[in-house]
């Protein structure tokens, strides 16, 4: 109870918190990114491991309720912190510059905002059908039976070229928040020596770079016509 | 205008006390000679706001050699001035330039409230020591200096955060206004030695404690604090802090 | 009169023993009656503070800094001399006593200084327990380094800053007293002045420097912990805030100050670079190991130093004293200093600088190894030059960095006033005429960890009287006067400011009473410093309120008292007629310009008492007897 206490209410536990669901979410972003990289793959495979998914809901729900649990956790503490930081500097210096940070660090409540708007998006677009409504209704036959057409959704929803911009630009600003927050998450954590400092802060670079390249070549590979 | 003087004018933070407002003013700084501190050169604008009959500017110094941490200005939004590891008595006119303007600010902190002019309240950093920033050890009955060997490494480690002066530069910087490399700093030194393993967790959960009722913000990990650090205190004890604190509160019942 | 030291009878090794076997004690239960004011937060106040608290004591203390952790002391750079002999190389609590003694040029008194030597040893263990991080050997032992005036190793140090961990390790303990309740901390507190009740002291008066107020407190006994008076010199190596106003108030209630003449002239401080400057750097003497001191053979070498060839050089120190070098006793290295700049051979502006060359030690241990024991003194030497170390020698001058006299203590560091005892720095007791390097941080902890709580028993014991109220009239009357004085300096509204007016004093002292000092010298400051004194209270101009945070103000309150005890520090040294120490009379000084002592008519500690403004104060004498020690002719040829 006291150790929940200190988790909860302490300003370092606050900080865990925020590094496990962000080390999570990360997992997930990854898993996600390779799940739709399955595109490049064919039709076939996409629509496969869709209606897996949808078929399985033992798994489904509770990554869902998961997800949402851990965005929840992980926004509410973030704004209760930055709140409490604002009020720790009532009045603020003539002219503020911030000293040897990063713009990645400097950036990461805005990115995070921006980061949180876009899923709100994504969901409405792709889960919701709140954007494209038509991008439900496509099936495909597959073992026999009639499944969602991820793929036609999919290639559907990028080669509307705002759409896609949309996705682009969001993607940047996921980059810029993991690079800060991955590395982040290590020093909250404690885990961030300055044995493995340096090693740690590529690692948060490359994997936000990798994240964002992934990400990307979907609708890149859709507007310029090499997914059909 | 010779080579070694300079004039400039400074925009100061003036504040009558606590309760009042505070305004910037405008001051000419006249043959200002390179060889001057930054606190001499405001020595030399002070005795000449005192022949004018104007109050002179209020600002903390006492040692004037860098170790004490009395003396706390933001100068140009840096805390402690443009140079690295280095404290506003230790920066020299020489590194400003004939016709610069320079503002100076007292430290900005909620925890930190202004007294006068530049002249802040640091005793929340006295309260976070007060709670659990020693080793118990009453006057008498130690063992011997030598009893317990500790390896160089340990004792140098313990002594880079040891340095700390309590100036609350990292305070300052920081954008969030945290202490929590003054609070790594003290952690970190105690922590590393054997003699301060017995109360490690308690130590630890009670100065995060303190630092939290102080209304200090909330780390975001940026290094503005070590960056300004006159004593170059690395982000390294922020680290170890938060590996302490987590394994004390998973061990606290 | 003849002032007696209370030093215990017997051999001098059991002195201390003795008195602690026989001396009273307070009983856990009653110790919380008593109420001890401790004024100084530095290494002996915050030392005694937590100390007393530990043992039971009600206690408050009163610094005028924002936190106890910016006493003075944190500044000491060198290191902590203690009698361990961990080097094995022939040290021993006998050879620390002997060493002390001779050091301060056979003027300090033997009981105490034992005693100092005796303790030494159990400060590093309190301090090594407290978590102080000591500089340590790869086995994971305690390293030594030899310092001046000592041919054993017998100094811990912890980088080039022993002093701020020292300090941080006894605020550590005091803010652990502190936050158990047992201590009350007034910082930005000013103590004005003393009371006394009955004659004893039994409280004082002080001001709060954030709102002005003045208040009194009242206690059992009062402890000054408040440093010394080198700002009396105006430039020296103390912070801007270090004063005499504690001592001099308790001076003027009645307690006598001893041998203020004895002050010390560091040698090794940045030198001046303009009339700008406000305080001097000093750079640990510990830079002596290895930094070899040097001169150009002829005045007006223009060349810079790295082209002057090793013939056209003068290692002045090493040439003078081949048995201890470069790491001759301060005053010796100090007067060394000045004697060559009189002779023409200084260097850098104005001529009055020597050189400190590490060029040899590079050459043998390599840069880094110097980076690693020095590396923080060639950074500050830097930031305060702009010039490299590394690369060129240093410029050093002396500069007025400590000072030995002070309240007059008995051997329970109490002064002739019952109830004030006076510790550290701010007392006279242990270092004679002149001291060695690394021992006032010894003194201090020594004082406050070792000596005090013991002695302060026994004072406890002996007496009946308990804290009064801080209505008595006694109190009254003191906030009255302290009040008045306030009122005085603000309404005066003059031309000339109190920093003005410091710098003039603080040049005339420095130049008729600094590092060598004469009769006629001497007769010029004391016609001087009063007319001086008389135009400060025309003519200064301290602007603002009494009733809120006002620098100036504070500054004109320990300037007004500088401008009284410069008086009475020439007084002394035109009155001790010899050199000795750190108090050298160019009219007594050997054939090849040593200090040349007079044990026949000197050998006493001068202690004066307070007679009004501007009259004659009253010589006590406390005869210096030697019992154990053979006085000789210091010698470190």
């Amino acid at each position: 109870m006291k150790t929940l206490k200190l988790i909860f209410l302490s300003s370092l536990g606050r900080k865990y918190v925020m590094a496990i669901s962000g080390a999570l979410l990360f997992l997930f972003v990854i898993g996600h990114m390779l799940g739709n990289l399955q595109i490049f793959l064919g039709k076939d495979f996409l629509n496969a491991y869709a209606h897996f998914l949808k078929a399985t809901p033992e798994l489904l729900w509770p990554a869902r309720i998961g997800l949402l649990v851990l965005a929840i956790l992980h926004i509410v503490t973030a704004v209760q912190l930055a709140i409490e930081n604002r009020r720790a500097r009532p009045l603020a210096y003539d002219g503020t510059k911030i000293y040897a940070a990063s713009f990645a660090a400097q950036a990461i409540l805005f990115s995070g905002l921006v980061v949180l708007a876009f899923i709100v998006y994504h969901l409405l677009h792709f889960t919701f059908g709140k954007i494209q409504p038509e991008a439900l209704t496509y099936t495909v036959m597959y073992k026999g039976e009639p499944i969602h057409d991820v793929y036609k959704m999919m290639v559907m929803g990028f080669s509307n070229p705002w759409i896609s911009a949309i996705y682009l630009i969001c993607m940047g600003l996921l980059c810029l928040h993991l690079s800060h927050g991955v590395s982040s998450l290590f020093q909250s954590l404690g885990w961030k020596t300055n044995a493995y400092r340096n090693a740690i802060d590529k690692f948060a670079k490359i994997s936000a770079l990798i994240i964002f390249l992934g990400n990307c070549a979907i609708p890149v590979a859709i507007l310029l016509g090499l997914v059909k | 205008m010779s080579e070694t003087t300079m004039n400039l004018t400074l925009r100061v933070w003036r504040q009558k006390n606590a309760q009042s407002a505070g305004t910037f003013v405008e001051y000419e700084a006249k043959n200002i000679s390179v060889d001057m501190s930054f606190l001499e050169m405001l020595d030399v604008v002070n005795e000449e706001l005192t022949a004018r009959g104007e109050d002179p500017i209020a600002f903390d110094h006492d040692c004037r050699e860098g170790i004490c941490g009395m003396c706390s200005l933001t100068i140009n939004g840096k805390a402690h001035g443009p140079l690295e590891a280095t404290t506003t008595c230790q920066l020299h006119m020489r590194s400003f330039k004939n016709g610069d303007a320079i503002t100076v600010e007292p430290w900005r902190a909620k925890p930190f409230p202004v007294i006068k002019d530049l002249v802040t309240d640091r005793s929340a950093f006295d309260r976070i020591i007060q709670v659990g920033g020693f080793v118990s050890v009453s006057t008498g009955g130690a063992p011997d200096g030598n009893a317990l060997p500790i390896p160089k490494t340990d004792a140098d480690a313990a002594m880079d955060a040891a340095q700390c002066i309590g100036c609350g530069a990292c305070v300052a910087a920081c954008k969030n206004a945290s202490a929590m490399l003054f609070v790594a700093a003290k952690v970190g030194h105690l922590g590393l030695l054997p003699q301060g393993q017995t109360e490690r967790d308690r130590r630890v959960l009670h100065m995060v404690a303190q630092m939290d009722e102080e209304g200090f913000g909330n780390c975001t990990n940026i290094g503005s604090c070590s960056a300004v650090c006159p004593k170059e205190i690395g982000q390294d004890f922020i680290s170890r802090l938060n590996r302490d604190f987590l394994k004390a509160s998973l061990r606290a019942k | 009169m003849t002032l007696e030291s209370n030093v215990p009878s017997g051999p001098l090794a059991h002195k201390w023993s003795k008195y602690k076997q026989e001396q009273k004690l307070v009983n856990p239960a009653n110790k919380r009656k008593f109420e001890v004011l401790i004024v100084g937060s530095g290494l002996a106040g915050a030392s005694a503070a937590a100390t007393l608290a530990e043992l039971g004591y009600n206690v408050k203390c009163f610094c005028f800094q924002d936190s106890p952790r910016r006493a003075h002391s944190i500044a000491a750079q060198g290191g902590i001399n203690a009698a361990k002999n961990y080097r094995n190389d022939g040290d021993s609590i006998y050879r620390l006593f002997y060493d002390t003694i001779k050091g301060g040029d056979f003027r300090a008194r033997e009981g105490n200084v034992h005693r100092l030597a005796e303790v030494s040893v159990n400060i590093i263990d309190q301090c090594v327990a407290q978590g102080v991080p000591f500089a340590r050997e790869y086995g994971g032992l305690l390293d030594n380094r030899s310092f001046g005036g000592a041919q054993v190793s017998r100094t811990f140090y912890a980088r080039g800053q022993t002093g701020q961990q020292l300090l941080l390790g006894a605020y550590q303990a005091l803010s652990r007293q502190i936050g158990l309740g047992t201590v009350k901390m007034y910082p930005r507190t000013e103590m004005l002045d003393l009371v006394l009740i009955n004659g004893e002291a039994k409280g004082i008066v002080v001001r709060d420097l954030i709102t002005g107020a003045i208040s009194s407190h009242g206690g059992d006994a009062v402890v000054l912990a408040t440093g010394g008076y080198g700002n009396v010199f105006y430039l020296s190596t103390n912070a801007q805030g270090c004063n005499v106003t504690a001592t001099y108030r308790a001076y003027k209630k009645g307690a006598y100050f001893a041998n203020p003449c004895y002050t010390q002239i560091h040698p090794t401080c940045i030198p001046v670079s303009g009339d700008h400057q406000s305080k001097l750097t000093l750079m640990s003497e510990s830079l002596r190991n290895d930094g070899r001191v040097w001169v150009p053979k002829t005045a007006g070498d223009t060349r810079l130093p790295q082209d002057i060839p090793e013939g056209d050089r003068d290692y002045y120190l090493e040439r003078k004293y081949p048995s201890y070098g470069n790491l001759a006793p301060r005053d010796i290295a100090s007067r060394a200093a000045k004697e060559a700049c009189d002779n023409g051979l200084g260097v850098g502006p104005g001529g009055r600088g020597v050189y400190l060359d590490f060029s040899d030690a590079i050459k043998r241990l390599g840069e880094d190894k110097i980076r690693e024991r020095y590396g923080n003194l060639f950074e500050m030497y830097e930031r305060i030059t702009g010039e490299n170390a590394y690369q060129r020698p240093m410029r050093i001058y002396p500069a007025v960095h400590y000072t030995m006299g002070g309240l007059w203590v008995d051997y329970n560091l109490m002064s002739n006033i019952p109830g004030l005892f006076v510790l550290g720095e701010a007392n006279f007791s242990d270092h004679g005429a002149n001291r060695l390097g690394a021992s006032a941080l010894m003194q201090g902890l020594a004082d406050g960890y070792f000596v005090l709580p013991y002695t302060i028993a026994n004072h406890f014991a002996s007496t009946k009287q308990h804290k009064p109220s801080t209505d008595a009239a006694e109190f009254k009357e003191a906030e009255q006067e302290v009040e008045a004085r306030i009122k005085k300096l603000l309404s005066i509204n003059g031309k000339r400011t109190v920093n003005d007016f410091h710098r003039e004093l603080g040049k005339l002292v420095w130049d008729k009473c600094g590092m060598a000092r004469n009769d006629a010298g001497l007769k010029e400051a004391l016609a001087r410093i009063p007319a001086l004194r008389e135009e400060f209270w025309e003519n200064v101009n301290v602007l603002g309120d009494a009733e809120a945070l006002n620098p100036a103000l504070e500054r004109a309150g320990r300037v007004a008292d500088f401008m009284e005890f410069a008086e009475l520090l020439c007084l002394d040294a035109l009155h001790r007629k010899e050199s000795c120490g750190g108090h050298f009379r160019e009219e007594y000084q050997t054939e090849d310009g040593e200090a040349q002592r007079n044990d026949e008519e000197f050998s006493y500690v001068a202690a004066w008492g307070y007679s009004g403004v501007g009259n004659a104060p009253v010589l006590n004498k406390e005869p210096l007897v030697y019992e154990e020690v053979h006085m000789t002719q210091r010698s470190y040829k």
